[in-house]
């Protein structure tokens, strides 16, 4: 018995020693800095502990800022690209000839590079000495004034952020869901139609039950992922978020690490934590309102 | 409400490189009177589901048509139609529990058939009633058994109170015991409602036990049809007496000659109208008498006593099994000691077929062997 407990150890060691190093040791590790006042990384030294870190985070405005966009991303991209990949899955599933090629087309972001995404973007929306920007021409087109949708109003640089993040985040989406879409056994269609049940009726009744499970699975991982937002702002906006006022929270920790008003690790975990428990509240909300709208 | 196909055809396009078209359902023309419970039977990929999903108007014939009653129904879909179609593997929504399955039928009606809630669960009940599930309506179709799922199954279909209730292999997924019980039961939904109920079946028990009527094929062609006891006494051609009746008809290549079916060595039966030549001899294992005298000589292998009968396993050589099987009341002086068994038989259970197009050779039962 005492073997064979050894032995199961020795099989657990290296997920233990990989998931203790490089997860367990650094969430320790960020907690305890978030809770050292005054830490010096240079020094190794810190004079208090308490939750200054804390309160100082929840008052910078940077930060305050970063939460707005992100929760402003967050709400807008989360329901927008959930709903719209879910009609484009319904489009697809509905027709039969070029369905391979329309899946492709439809994927392709995902295996495109961001920043290379990011860069396609500016030449859409950037406003340059030599063009306004394809966005821009279009506008023109439809007696629309010049938007700056780089360095302009907040509005117009968080509809692109949204609108990139959309389209980011899409492909997948769609892919889960057209497959989810096919799993669903014809018979119920057909059951559902020898009953007379009109498609509309299908759809609510059968269709989105039956998918529910995933939809909710994109939901979560959704919200998870827009939390978590940030090379996408990069992209667009570049390093200097702050200064764009297009930051998010990851962002932000980001910058209180290595930023050019970096070297503050404490503040950087203060705030990390702020967003782990943003999440998880979140995440336990949607667990709830899942157990009763989710079929399994 | 009667049902009559007439010429109806439904050929499936090739899935083979040759283009070969698959004729599923070949010129079915043939009437199902009001009120009788009939069997569509026949082996796996005779066209009994396509006939079904004809019938339902999940699929469209290539040519014939459809009438239910007096009603051309050959283009209306499958909404229109009034049929309840009871799936193979149920389809029930997983997701609803029993009663708002049962429900589901009748919250698609509209215009002036539109029910409010309280008449939709008074139907749903009732149809719950009638397949005796009333006590399982809140649960949900994932913690129910197979036959409980079946119930629920019918009461679904029921709910609408169609003209034809159509039912795809009803039995296939329940176990031994329960398919006795479910079948009894169809029975009694279908004696108690007299809707015209047509059902799916490749097992010949099931279909012989509760059809008033049944309709054997083979290939996508109706074979024969009749009340279950007369295509069982008079098939048509070997496939049907083959495909009728366990344990299997015992199959023998024979002659005939001098108005005698000769087996063998053995001149077992005269058959008074054959010709004389080569045929195909087919012996119901109840038409085997145990006789010291009679004419059929087999070789015993094994005697399998089962209570009420005795089954006599014994080879011959131009059997086209391993095994001949006969049944004979069970005898307490029966001994096994290996040889030989004689055997007089049953006129009335000894079918006749020509070795070429397997068709039945009749010939008059009145003689008696001499």
């Amino acid at each position: 018995m005492k073997k064979n407990s050894l032995k199961a150890w020795l099989y657990l060691l290296p997920a233990i020693l990989f998931l203790g190093c490089f997860m367990v040791y650094p969430l320790v590790d960020v907690l305890v800095y978030s809770l050292e006042e005054g830490y010096n990384s240079a020094s190794q030294s810190y004079y208090g502990v308490g939750l200054y870190n804390f309160s100082y985070v929840l008052r910078d405005p940077y930060f305050l800022q970063a939460v707005k966009n992100t929760f402003l991303l967050v709400i807008i991209t989360v329901p927008l690209s959930t709903g719209i990949a879910l009609l484009i899955s319904l489009g697809l599933n509905a027709i039969k000839p070029l369905r391979g090629f329309f899946q492709t087309v439809y994927f392709l972001p995902y295996v495109t590079n961001t920043l290379a995404v990011g860069l396609v973007f500016m030449i859409l929306f950037k406003k340059t000495a030599y063009t306004d920007g394809l966005v821009n021409l279009m506008l023109h087109f439809f007696g629309a004034g010049t938007v700056d949708f780089i360095d302009g109003p907040y509005w117009a640089k968080m509809f692109v952020l949204c609108f990139y993040t959309i389209w980011v985040v899409m492909p997948f989406k769609i892919l889960i869901l057209t497959s989810a879409l096919a799993s669903v056994n014809p018979e119920y269609y057909s059951a559902a139609r020898m009953d007379g049940a009109n498609s509309r009726r299908i759809f609510r009744k059968i269709t989105l039950p039956m998918i529910s499970p995933m939809i909710f699975y994109l939901v979560i991982t959704g919200f998870i992922g827009a939390f978590k937002a940030y090379s996408d702002a990069v992209a667009l906006f570049g390093t200097d978020l702050n200064a764009a006022g297009m930051n998010t929270i990851v962002g932000y920790v980001y910058d209180m690490l290595y930023g050019n008003s970096g070297g503050y690790p404490s503040f950087a975990s203060a705030a990390a934590l702020i967003l782990f428990a943003i999440v998880l509240t979140i995440t336990c909300i949607n667990l709830l309102i899942s157990n009763k709208r989710v079929h399994y | 409400m009667k049902v009559v196909l007439r010429n109806l055809t439904k050929k499936f396009p090739s899935r083979n490189k040759k283009g070969e078209e698959v004729i599923a359902v070949n010129n079915f023309d043939f009437e199902i009177p009001d009120g009788k419970l009939i069997g569509l039977l026949g082996p796996s990929g005779c066209g009994k589901s396509t006939t079904l999903n004809l019938i339902s108007g999940l699929e469209a014939p290539t040519k014939g048509q459809i009438f239910f009653g007096d009603d051309d129904v050959t283009r209306l879909p499958p909404e229109n139609r009034g049929v309840g179609l009871v799936f193979q593997n149920y389809a029930l929504y997983p997701h609803l529990t029993v009663l708002e399955n049962i429900m589901f039928p009748l919250g698609n009606l509209k215009g002036k058939d539109k029910m409010s809630k309280q008449d939709m669960q008074k139907k749903a009940i009732e149809a719950a009633r009638l397949v005796q599930i009333e006590q399982l309506l809140e649960r949900r179709p994932g913690n129910m058994s197979g036959g409980q799922q079946q119930r629920v199954a019918i009461a679904r279909a029921l709910v609408k109170r169609p003209r034809v209730l159509l039912l795809d292999e009803p039995l296939s997924n329940l176990d031994a015991r329960l398919r006795l019980q479910t079948r009894e039961e169809i029975r009694r939904i279908q004696q108690e409602t007299g809707i015209t109920t047509i059902f799916v079946t490749h097992d010949q028990d099931e279909a012989m036990s509760i059809s008033d009527m049944i309709v054997v094929m083979k290939a996508g062609v109706v074979q024969q049809i009749g009340p279950p006891q007369e295509v069982y006494d008079d098939p048509v051609n070997l496939f049907v007496a083959t495909f009728l009746g366990t344990p299997l008809i015992n199959v023998f290549d024979a002659s005939v000659s001098g108005g005698r079916l000769v087996i063998g060595s053995d001149r077992v039966l005269p058959v008074p109208g054959a010709k004389d030549g080569k045929i195909i001899a087919a012996i119901r294992p109840e038409g085997f008498i145990l006789d010291r005298d009679g004419p059929f000589g087999l070789k015993l292998s094994r005697v399998e006593v089962m209570g009420r009968d005795t089954s006599v396993v014994s080879t011959h050589p131009d059997c086209r099994s391993p095994f001949v099987r006969s049944i004979i009341p069970s005898r307490k002086d029966f001994r096994s000691d290996g040889g030989l068994v004689r055997f007089s038989l049953v006129p009335e259970k000894v079918h006749l077929f020509d070795p070429e197009s397997e068709k039945r050779v009749p010939f008059e039962t009145g003689g008696t062997v001499q």
